[in-house]
């Protein structure tokens, strides 16, 4: 932020230094994010044209296609469905993850509420369990000759639901990303609530304010910038899943292969064997993902200059 | 938002005493000490609020808890006793474990170590690099730099996995330690961190008394800058380790040899095994439970340590 002086930016080991500590960023940069992108969009345009029997050296050949690739990705009904299933969990994990993180933030920045720090761990947890590992235990919680819910809805003599087809499975998928996913929202609304100024609850209280209103009134208002941006976070992140439904898949037959769009890529690349299909699709999801991140990103930029202005 | 966060981190640096940057210490006199006049009893335990934590907590619990019973049970009794009361076969089905495929179980632990450990090393060095470049000197391309590598946050893994994978094809990587430990070197989010790191905690005051004194810019940034933006190195060193620990993806793409896996890939290769031999299953679950012990414990061990504040007061401004 501080501007150095004008005087000591006269020596060449000062000008070359920044570029110097850059070097391997740059480099990194270059060789695994700019080519290999570079090289999904080149894919992208070009499909394999087969001579003859397709045998042989020289016998498959990359040619233009155009557009032809998009425009199949984009007619493409699995791609839809799965992009309308992860919008299904998305509509699920979101508010509830953000929620339940705001609420537990808010239990903890109160100050007659016990076992805090006990709760505080126990809730971020989840956050050091990899996501195939929380899917691989929450999938056994499922299952039914394991599940303790099973024995439980048995015992009671209750319907026990098959907790990964259908409409269950939504819940059941949104649940592991809930639970994976609420104690780091949690920690960054909390340290949020923790900058803010002790001054303004101890005039609210003066005034007569019980705990709850100042949580209302202005506890919530003032981390929405924390809200905004978890619930940017959440919306990219719920958007490219694939570690869980991939990993509970073997567990059932009902998570297809293309569940998310993500595994339909993945599928398209390395099962299916089309890499120029998968490459158009993952370019179209990049797309969308940044056309999404931009549209927040200046909603949430108007809302934090409205607030500063405040 | 340097100015937010700087107390914070000076607060945090080894010379401010022994507080460990975490949250563990707020500013307890400026909130819990309010006289209790007025209106109530603050100290007053609010039960309700206190019964929603406390089952938030649990429900976090709940499936580390299952699967440190689950462990216990030996192949017969898994599919048949109440899942919560505990078996007899931890010992054997560890061995089982140790035993199964010349154990390799352990050589995927060794390798998690491995990628997580290297990875986050040479990840937090090349953060602290780019990231001290970024806020202490003004120079052409600055923010285009800065603006390009965020975007790369924001790009979906699948994106870059394939692409990845054929160039490394091409160089004949795929298949070894460095297909999967390269690309994870560097971390948009890790120099975007590393960058408010520096600027909230190197002054350029001292920067400048270091070129008076003829000290190098290297000098300069492994004498002054380094011991300054430790904390916040400690950070995102744990971060990338943790980042890469839980990856997944690009493991499972680049490796094919089960020898190189890391523990997500092998844990889930033997999960999908066990669709067809349920008698995996035992092995699975205990192996869930040994891969997720440790990672606990670091865990509680440091999170006095682990600034949390930092990385999301970060994530925060």
């Amino acid at each position: 932020m501080t501007q150095p002086p004008k005087g000591v930016r006269r020596s060449y080991g000062v000008k070359a230094a920044p570029y110097g500590f850059l070097l391997p960023a740059a480099v990194l940069f270059t060789l695994f994010f700019a080519l290999p992108i570079g090289y999904a969009v080149w894919l992208s345009f070009h499909k394999v044209r087969i001579k003859g029997l397709g045998l042989g050296k020289g016998a498959k050949t990359e040619v233009w296609a155009g557009l032809e690739n998009y425009t199949s990705a984009l007619a493409d009904s699995e791609l839809l469905a799965s992009a309308l299933r992860v919008l299904g969990y998305g509509a699920i994990v979101v508010p509830v993850m953000l929620g339940l993180a705001l609420f537990f933030a808010l239990l903890l920045d109160s100050e007659r509420v016990r076992g805090r720090s006990f709760a505080r761990l126990a809730i971020f947890l989840p956050y050091a369990v990899p996501g195939v590992i929380a899917a691989v235990l929450w999938g056994f919680l499922y299952l039914p000759d394991v599940s303790p819910f099973h024995y439980l809805l048995d015992k009671a003599g209750l319907p026990q639901p098959d907790l990964m087809d259908g409409g269950p499975l939504y819940l059941a998928m949104s649940n592991i990303a809930v639970w994976g996913g609420t104690g780091f929202n949690m920690i960054v609304i909390y340290t949020a609530l923790r900058a803010l100024p002790a001054e303004v609850y101890e005039a609210a209280k003066l005034d007569g304010c019980s705990e709850l209103q100042i949580a209302l009134r202005i506890k919530i208002p003032m981390v929405v910038p924390s809200l905004v941006l978890t619930f940017f976070f959440s919306i990219i992140a719920t958007l490219q899943v694939f570690n869980e439904p991939m990993t509970l898949k073997p567990l059932t037959n009902g998570i297809p292969s293309t569940w998310s769009p993500l595994m339909k890529v993945y599928s398209d690349a390395f099962t299916g064997g089309n890499i120029h299909a998968a490459s158009a699709t993952a370019v179209v999801l990049a797309l969308a993902t940044f056309a999404l991140s931009f549209a927040l990103l200046r909603i949430s930029n108007r809302r934090t200059t409205q607030g500063a202005g405040r | 938002m340097t100015g937010l966060a700087s107390p914070r981190l000076r607060k945090a640096a080894p010379a401010a005493g022994s507080t460990p940057g975490t949250s563990q210490g707020p500013p307890a006199a400026s909130r819990g000490d309010i006289p209790g006049g007025g209106t109530g009893s603050p100290r007053r335990t609010a039960l309700l609020p206190t019964t929603a934590l406390v089952l938030g907590a649990l429900y976090c619990l709940l499936p580390v808890a299952w699967v440190l019973v689950a462990a216990t049970k030996a192949d017969d009794e898994l599919f048949s006793t109440f899942t919560f009361l505990p078996g007899s076969g931890l010992t054997d089905n560890i061995g089982e474990l140790t035993g199964y495929r010349d154990g390799i179980y352990w050589r995927w632990m060794a390798n998690s170590v491995l990628y997580a450990g290297l990875g986050g090393v040479l990840s937090t060095v090349v953060s602290a690099f780019a990231g001290y470049a970024l806020a202490v000197y003004r120079f052409r391309g600055r923010e285009a730099f800065f603006n390009i590598m965020l975007a790369g946050v924001l790009m979906p893994p699948v994106i870059l996995a394939i692409p990845q994978y054929l160039l490394m094809a091409e160089a004949d990587l795929t298949d070894t330690y460095a297909s999967v430990l390269l690309p994870l070197v560097l971390s948009p989010y890790g120099v975007y961190l590393g960058r408010i790191y520096a600027e909230a905690a190197v002054p350029m005051e001292l920067v400048e008394a270091g070129r008076m004194d003829g000290a190098g810019e290297w000098r300069i940034f492994l004498r002054i800058a380094v011991p300054m933006m430790s904390p916040g190195l400690v950070t995102i060193f744990l971060f990338q380790f943790v980042a890469i620990w839980n990856n997944f993806l690009l493991p499972f793409i680049m490796l094919g040899d089960d020898e190189k896996f890391p523990m997500t890939v092998g844990l889930f290769t033997l999960l999908k095994q066990g669709a067809s031999q349920p008698a995996l299953y035992t092995l699975v679950i205990t192996g869930a439970l040994l891969a997720i012990v440790p990672l606990i414990a670091l865990f509680l061990l440091i999170q006095r340590f682990w600034s949390l504040d930092l990385l999301s007061g970060a994530v925060k401004s």
